[in-house]
């Protein structure tokens, strides 16, 4: 149990509108040097989900009145279980999945709109660019890694579904208005002629932490600081993965912000004792699409 | 025994020449209270034009997000886009809008209730802007499950919801028989190619009936007046074709996919 520290801050719990699924644990078939819970081949710290445990999770979060589910991993394509669980996901609301793009092959695209077409709900991909080119993607993500998720989206676009590419704020210029139109035709020059954009901060966690540099004894809540719950992803979303039901996405490697193992058992307040906190709290941080 | 008939409308915009037209079609068809979700300013010309409008109409009118800004003298919108662009243009609006409108609508603005519950029949009906636990929340059709309205009715305590915001029209029966109308804008055309307007029609009975209205108005003059007030040139193509070409990136999946850009 995480009990409320005295020297940080609360967040509310506010209602369960976002469920996200750390449905490939942190099982990737890659190993980039900026991922902020450290996925690769062989990071076995959290397993891949299961259906049964997915569809109970469902069955809490439809009595709950859950508005959207997530999926991310580690890489999400890798657990085979992964269109039966975006089955039963898209017949209770709409459904995100946040990937690399490198098993986005013709025949997976195929069926991911098989599925966005038997579904009343929203059915998204999220594919992540780390730079402009192979240059400053594959540095961070191995080689080829750039081409290959140019690749998936490619195939996706094909196939009749528009992902959504995340660029981290890592690509040089990308943030400003004049960098994203630039990147935005970037992205018209694959294929991808309604490109849709996102772009997101850094946390300073695992991977990352060694890469660029950890957090400042200063990047700390206190108890002075007035936060605003509605910023903050923590007061209206959890995190199911195969050790329990976790406050956020972004803690899954700090015991202190797994929950409970049920949902039910999840939804209560949380002291922003993390310095991660500290980035959502100054940049108004969320995962959502 | 006449039947209870009310007309819900979203987003005036500004487009003054939809909301007479938009008025005029609602009592043709029968309905004795014609109800304004909000956001009476933003991408149309002459934003004083509507105030006497809502008057003469005897329109009930709750604050949109506009309306919390504008009475407030914020300098933003608080529209709740997240993309750069959309926020640029937003910015546009709402500034031609605030510098436009007359102080005393400011002041009126600010007297305007949030949200108005009534009964509608044996019914409870609550309307809102956004939902009825945020003035800028997106309720889309794809990304609105049924549970999860289900939990916004709970909390609510209401069996009828109506909201705009989004600009999208729908119309969800939950399993229970409660119902949730998305009552989508008059100010501009629904992302469909169509340059028509689009507001909801509630018949109470034993089923509540929710129809759609569908109303033509003189888009092209208002196409010129905007162009002869500046307004950008991405708002009056929208106008004019009824394909959105800006706030694309707050469309979920299946809501994109259904428009041109
Ligand atoms: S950033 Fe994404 S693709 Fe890279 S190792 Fe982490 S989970 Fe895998
Ligand atoms: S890292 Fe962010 S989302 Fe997670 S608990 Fe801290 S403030 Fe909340």
């Amino acid at each position: 149990m995480s009990c409320p520290d005295p020297g940080f801050p609360q967040v509310p719990f506010l209602g369960l509108d976002t469920l996200w699924f750390q449905v490939a644990g942190t099982v990737c078939n890659l190993r980039c040097t900026h991922c902020f819970i450290s996925c690769a081949p062989d990071n076995h710290s959290h397993g891949m989900l299961d259906l049964p445990t997915v569809l109970r999770a469902l069955d809490e979060a439809v009595e709950l009145g859950v508005q959207e589910y997530y999926f991310t991993g580690g890489e999400p394509f890798m657990n085979r279980e992964l269109f039966a669980i975006l089955e039963a996901t898209l017949r209770a609301g709409p459904a995100t999945v946040l990937t690399n793009g490198l098993l986005l092959d013709p025949r997976r695209c195929a069926r991911l709109k098989r599925l966005d077409e038997g579904s009343e709900y929203s059915l998204d991909l999220r594919i992540s660019l780390d730079g402009w080119g192979p240059e400053d993607h594959d540095r961070i993500r191995g080689p080829r890694a750039f081409d290959r998720a140019v690749a998936g989206m490619r195939n996706l676009w094909n196939a009749g579904l528009n992902p959504v590419v995340t660029v981290t704020e890592l690509a040089e210029g990308v943030a400003g208005a004049e960098g994203r139109e630039r990147f935005l035709d970037r992205l018209r020059s694959f294929g991808l002629t309604r490109p849709r954009l996102k772009i997101l901060s850094l946390f300073r966690l695992g991977a990352e932490q060694r890469r660029g540099r950890g957090y400042l004894p200063s990047e700390r809540l206190t108890s002075g600081d007035v936060i605003d719950p509605e910023r903050l992803q923590c007061s209206s979303g959890r995190m199911v993965t195969s050790r329990g039901v976790y406050v956020c996405p972004i803690l899954i490697d700090f015991e202190g912000a797994r929950l409970g193992s049920t949902l039910r058992d999840s939804l209560r307040p949380f002291s922003l004792a993390y310095p991660a906190c500290h980035t959502c709290h100054v940049q108004g941080v969320t995962c959502r699409t | 025994m006449t039947s209870d008939r009310i007309a819900v409308f979203g987003g005036v915009y500004s487009n003054y020449l939809a909301l007479d037209a938009v008025c005029r079609d609602a009592r043709r068809r029968g309905a004795h209270t014609l109800y304004c979700l909000g956001d009476l300013g933003s991408f149309g010309p002459h934003p004083e034009r509507v105030f006497p409008l809502l008057d003469s109409h005897r329109v009930v009118t709750i604050q949109g997000n506009y309306e919390v800004s504008l009475a407030a003298r914020r300098d933003d919108c608080q529209c709740g886009y997240t993309d750069p662009r959309d926020n640029r243009f937003a910015r546009l609006a709402y500034e031609y809008t605030a510098e436009k409108t007359p102080e005393a609508a400011k002041d009126w603005m600010g007297s305007l209730p949030a949200a108005l519950r009534k009964d509608f029949g044996h019914r409870s009906l609550l309307m809102a802007h956004g939902s009825p636990r945020k003035v800028n929340e997106f309720l889309w059709r794809s990304t609105s499950p049924a549970p999860f309205l289900r939990r916004l009715l709970d909390e609510a305590r209401t069996e009828v919801l109506l909201v705009t915001h989004t600009g999208l029209p729908w119309h969800r029966r939950l399993p229970d028989g409660r119902h949730v109308v998305n009552v989508g804008v008059i100010g501009r055309p629904a992302n469909n190619g169509r340059t028509e307007v689009v507001y909801a029609l509630l018949t109470e009975g034993e089923e509540l009936d929710v129809e759609w209205s569908w109303v033509a108005y003189d888009h092209r003059r208002l196409a010129r007046e905007m162009e002869e007030e500046r307004i950008p040139k991405e708002f009056v193509e929208t106008i004019l074709t009824g394909w959105w070409t800006t706030c694309l990136e707050i469309l979920p999946a299946k809501e994109r996919a259904e428009g041109r850009f």
